[in-house]
This record gives C-alpha cells, sequence and structure tokens, in this order.
C-alpha cells in the first residue's frame, strides 16, 4: 500500500531562519499521526508545505500521489487550520455549503453535516455570533466534506469542551476506519496518547523523535520512578537495605533505570513483610515529550 | 470552474447584503442621481439640447466620483480581510484557483454596481422623462453612459483587488485605496489643468496632455461620454479641454482598463503567500 503523504527531507527557511530543516516522514493510510512540538518548532510551517501553502526550499513531498498544492492534492486534502476563522457575516450553513460547492459536492447534505458536528440548531445563525468551541466545529464540518484521503488538522480541539473532544476523536475513528490519514497537531498530550496511532516530535524544526508511545518510552530509557509506603517504624530498614531511596511526603522514593526494573523490584519484595504498599510510577507523556525536544539545546 | 466562481459570487452577495453593500450603493446612486438631474434640468434652453442629453452630462460629472469610489470601498476588504481574519489559508486549501476566487468576487461586486448604477440612472431618467417626453432623444447617450460606468466600475474593482493583495491588511488597504480614489480622481485632473495654464498651449499641452488624459481611466471614461454626447458645452475644465482628442482612443483606453486592472490583481493576489 502506497503512503497518503510521504516527505523526505524537507527544508524550509524564512529570512534565514530555519524553520524545517531536513524533516521526513509518511503517514499510511488509516493511520492517525500526532505532531507534537512546542510553539515554532516548526509543526504549522510544516502542516503549511504540505497544503502547498508554503513553498519548500528542499526536500521532497508527495501528497495522494500529487505535490502538494496542486488540484488533485487539495481535492484529497482536507485541513482545519488552528483557531478556525470564517466570515462572521454568513450563517454556518452558508459557510459549509459554499464549501461543499468547492469541493463539488452537493450542498443539500451542508445540514447533516452540521448536524454531525452538533450545529445544526444553529445553522442558520450568523458565524459571528458563535462562540469559539462552534467555530472550531464549522472548521471541522468542512474537514469531513467528501472523503478526504489525508486530513491536516491543527490543534484541533482547542476551545472544545472534554465531551465534545471525545465526540470528535469518535469522528477522526471513523474516518481513519475508512482508509483516511490523519496528521494532528496537538498540546492535549495525554488525549494524543490514547487516540493515535504514532507521534512525532518536532523541535526547533527538525524531527527529534518518531515511533509508537512504547517505542518512544524505550528509546528515551526515562528512568522508572517508585514510591514505597513503609509499614510503621519500618523506613530506617527499607532506608538502610535500599540506600538510593530518599523521603519525600511520609514515603520513600526510589528511582531505578528501565533495565534494573526487575531487579529493583524483587529487592523491595524482599521488604515485603515491612511495606505496606508500592506504586510503580512510569514516565509520562509529558516527560518522554520533554526529553525529545529538549535535546537539541531547547 | 464556473461552478465554483458561482459558489463565490453567491457567498459574496451573502457578505456583501448583510454588510449593507448593496443598500449604500443604491441608495447612493440614486439620491445623486436625482439631485443632479433635478439641478441639471435648469439650463436646457440655452444649450438647444433635449432634457436627458444634459442631464447625462450631469450623471458623467457624477458618476466618475462615485462610480469608482463606491467599486474601491467594495473591493478593499476583498484580499486584505480574508487575510487578516485567517479566512485565506482555509480557502486556498481547496480545490479553487486564485483567479477563480476573484471571478467571483468580481462577478458579484459587479453585479451589485449594475443594480446601483441602473437604479441611479434608471431613476434620473424616470424622473427627466416624465417632465419632459421629448427627452427621449437622449436614451442613447444615457445608454452609453450605463456600459461604460459598468467598465469604469470593473476596473476600480480590479484596482481595489490588486491594492489589498499588495497591503494585506484592511486598515493599509482602506488608506491606499482612498488615497489613489484623491490620486486619480479628483487630483489628477488638478495637476493637469495647473500644467495646462502653466504651460500656456506648449508641448505639454498638444503632446503629453491627451496622452495624459487616456492613461487615467476616470478621464478616459469622462472623455468618451463627454465627446460622444458632444455635450462638452456642458462640462467644463478638463472635459473641454481635451475635445479634441479622437473617440477611438477614449473608447480603446476605457475598453483596454478593465483588463488591465484585472490582470493587475490577479498577479498581485497570485504573490499573496497566506
Amino acid at each position: 500500500m502506497t503512503s497518503t503523504l510521504t516527505i523526505s527531507h524537507l527544508t524550509k527557511a524564512f529570512g534565514g531562519v530555519k524553520a524545517l530543516s531536513d524533516v521526513s516522514l509518511c503517514v499510511e493510510p488509516g493511520e492517525r499521526v500526532a505532531l507534537l512540538g512546542h510553539n515554532g518548532a516548526g509543526k504549522s510551517t510544516l502542516m503549511k508545505v504540505i497544503l502547498g501553502l508554503i513553498t519548500p526550499d528542499g526536500g521532497e513531498i508527495s501528497v495522494c500521489g500529487a505535490a502538494p498544492g496542486k488540484a488533485q492534492a487539495r481535492s484529497q486534502v482536507a485541513y482545519l487550520p488552528e483557531n478556525a476563522a470564517f466570515h462572521s457575516a454568513l450563517t454556518g450553513l452558508e459557510q459549509i455549503t459554499y464549501y461543499m460547492r468547492l469541493r463539488h459536492e452537493n450542498p443539500s447534505g451542508a445540514m447533516d453535516l452540521l448536524d454531525r458536528v452538533g450545529l445544526a440548531h444553529a445553522a442558520k445563525r450568523r458565524i459571528g455570533t458563535y462562540s469559539k468551541g462552534m467555530r472550531q466545529r464549522v472548521g471541522l464540518a468542512q474537514a469531513l466534506i467528501g472523503h478526504p484521503s489525508l486530513l491536516v488538522l491543527d490543534e484541533p480541539t482547542s476551545g472544545l469542551d472534554p465531551v465534545s473532544r471525545r465526540d470528535f476523536y469518535e469522528l477522526l475513528d471513523g474516518l481513519a476506519a475508512d482508509g483516511a490519514a490523519i496528521l494532528l497537531s496537538s498540546h492535549a498530550l495525554t488525549e494524543v496518547e490514547a487516540r493515535t496511532d504514532r507521534l512525532l516530535i518536532l523541535s526547533g524544526g527538525q524531527m527529534v523523535a518518531e515511533g509508537t508511545l512504547p517505542e518512544l518510552r524505550r528509546e528515551a530509557a526515562l528512568p522508572i520512578s517508585m514510591q514505597i509506603t513503609a509499614l510503621n517504624g519500618y523506613d530506617t530498614d527499607i532506608m538502610a537495605a535500599l540506600p538510593d531511596a530518599i523521603r519525600l511526603n511520609g514515603a520513600l522514593h526510589l528511582t531505578c533505570e528501565q533495565d534494573e526494573k526487575l531487579a529493583t523490584l524483587a529487592r523491595i519484595s524482599a521488604l515485603q513483610d515491612k511495606v505496606a504498599d508500592l506504586d510503580v510510577i512510569l514516565p509520562s507523556l509529558e516527560d518522554i515529550y520533554s526529553h525529545f525536544s529538549r535535546r537539541d539545546g531547547q | 470552474m464556473i461552478a465554483r466562481i458561482l459558489a463565490t459570487a453567491v457567498t459574496e452577495t451573502h457578505i456583501a447584503r448583510r454588510n449593507r453593500w448593496v443598500l449604500i450603493a443604491v441608495l447612493l446612486m440614486v439620491v445623486f442621481s436625482l439631485v443632479l438631474s433635478a439641478a441639471g434640468s435648469a439650463p436646457t434652453g440655452a444649450l438647444g439640447t433635449d432634457r436627458l442629453s444634459v442631464a447625462v452630462a450631469s450623471l458623467t460629472s457624477l458618476s466618475v466620483y462615485l462610480v469608482p469610489l463606491v467599486a474601491l470601498l467594495m473591493s478593499f476588504d476583498a484580499v486584505a480581510g480574508e487575510v487578516e481574519r485567517g479566512t485565506l489559508p482555509l480557502l486556498l486549501t481547496y480545490p479553487v484557483a486564485r483567479w477563480e476566487v476573484l471571478a467571483g468576487k468580481l462577478l458579484a461586486h459587479t453585479a451589485i454596481l449594475i443594480v446601483a448604477i441602473v437604479a441611479g440612472y434608471g431613476a434620473a431618467a424616470a424622473v427627466t422623462i416624465a417632465a419632459d417626453p421629448a427627452a427621449v432623444s437622449g436614451l442613447g447617450a444615457l445608454w452609453r453612459l450605463t456600459w461604460t460606468s459598468f467598465l469604469l466600475g470593473a476596473t476600480f474593482l480590479g484596482i481595489g483587488y490588486a491594492l489589498s493583495s499588495l497591503a494585506r491588511r484592511v486598515s493599509g488597504a482602506a488608506g491606499l485605496a482612498i488615497g489613489l480614489w484623491l490620486g486619480l480622481v479628483v487630483l489628477y485632473d488638478l495637476g493637469l489643468l495647473a500644467a495646462v495654464v502653466a504651460d500656456d498651449g506648449g508641448t505639454f499641452t498638444t503632446n503629453i496632455f491627451p496622452g495624459a488624459l487616456l492613461a487615467n481611466p476616470a478621464d478616459a471614461f469622462r472623455l468618451f461620454n463627454l465627446t460622444a454626447s458632444q455635450a462638452t458645452a456642458a462640462a467644463s475644465g478638463v472635459g473641454a479641454a481635451a475635445a479634441t482628442i479622437p473617440l477611438w482612443q477614449s473608447l480603446f483606453s476605457i475598453l483596454v482598463w478593465p483588463f488591465a486592472s484585472l490582470g493587475l490583481a490577479a498577479l498581485a493576489f497570485r504573490k499573496v503567500e497566506p
């Protein structure tokens, strides 16, 4: 199966400042890929290059088998910009009708589309009266027009409440199951963790990490933290047995490398008559993310 | 292609209607046309032409100011507004060419201008003919004024889109549009007149002045209408001073300008990086 999106050795500079350097990636049909990185890491630039809005300085890109921005690519790519904006004088229905006509879709389906994103009740009101979350839903509705092969979503859930976010990811799951490739950027790491197949981390315009969460966790090899609650009075015995442990807020803390995990657990279980409880705290997605995005001296 | 242009035109019409541009344009044209035709009906006897031809001469002077103004007011926001609102990047990811977007906007804005112009001139004609049925003989001049006004409007719509693309900010585009209107429609003539007076029949008046008039779409429009209806006597200033320029030259200018300005607009819009 050929990739929906293939990028190799992409470079783009703005006035001498490198926004993207040597970025390579691919997204397969049906795959949901999250693009992470802090503000200015190059996420939006990368998306605009994929959409053909910005011309890259170097590298090769293929979007649905065509060059980005070509009519063939544009007819198969949907985009949801960060802070989706629309003309405030138009109603939601008029705006979606317009976009459907541009995609040669029958505009009679506009109401259904608005209903899918929960906006049917406000369809005939001007977008100027909408809340930020409602505007974001108009943006989402337009991204669902037709059957796009690739969805490029720039922070799609910003401005959505938790329930709407869940609905949104359910929509995405449906699209991916139908074979659409999805590339989305987000700051909400925990939500991306559960809802995407693969993560890409951009930092300073470079792709610093790529893989599934377990792969990244292994690669980062961040220490595992363990929190031991001692039975009354046995603190000192445990401290003596585990000299690396430190006392914090009435509990004992111990960190170890990934490959020492089982050995450390064995040492703790040897003390089981003195231990009331044990929590193993894996490095969070935030920790892994900071690890990779700081690696380049950020 | 046609479907996408029409879709854009429909959307732009919705926007113009909600923003009251349709109403403002029609009201402006109707009120000013009626006032001018009422005021211009007095000197009929002295000139020996029908009332409508005199009204057309007055309307020509009015349209030189008003049609470019309305066209620029409708168009200055066209690209800069999309950039500033942040709606342009999304629009350009759709399978629609940039020139199709401009063509759609042009279609909607021209249609609104046509409605306003027809309403204004129509009201003036109706009032004039009602007062003097013999004025029907001036309908030819009115029709000439009407279609040249459409072309003048299209020219300034194109100029407005070009400025809007170059400025990329609504405030900047508005400033440029007003500045250009003042320059082309008001100051240009004053400057030429001053130069003609200072030159006193020298090389400027005979060689450069006619070309300078033809180069300005507003002047070419006035020149064509006044020369064609031989109503230069009813007009003063530049119109009278340039009576020697052949008709085909001013016609050529008003026919070429819409294409030139729209071509310019398309070029400028292509350079806008969202």
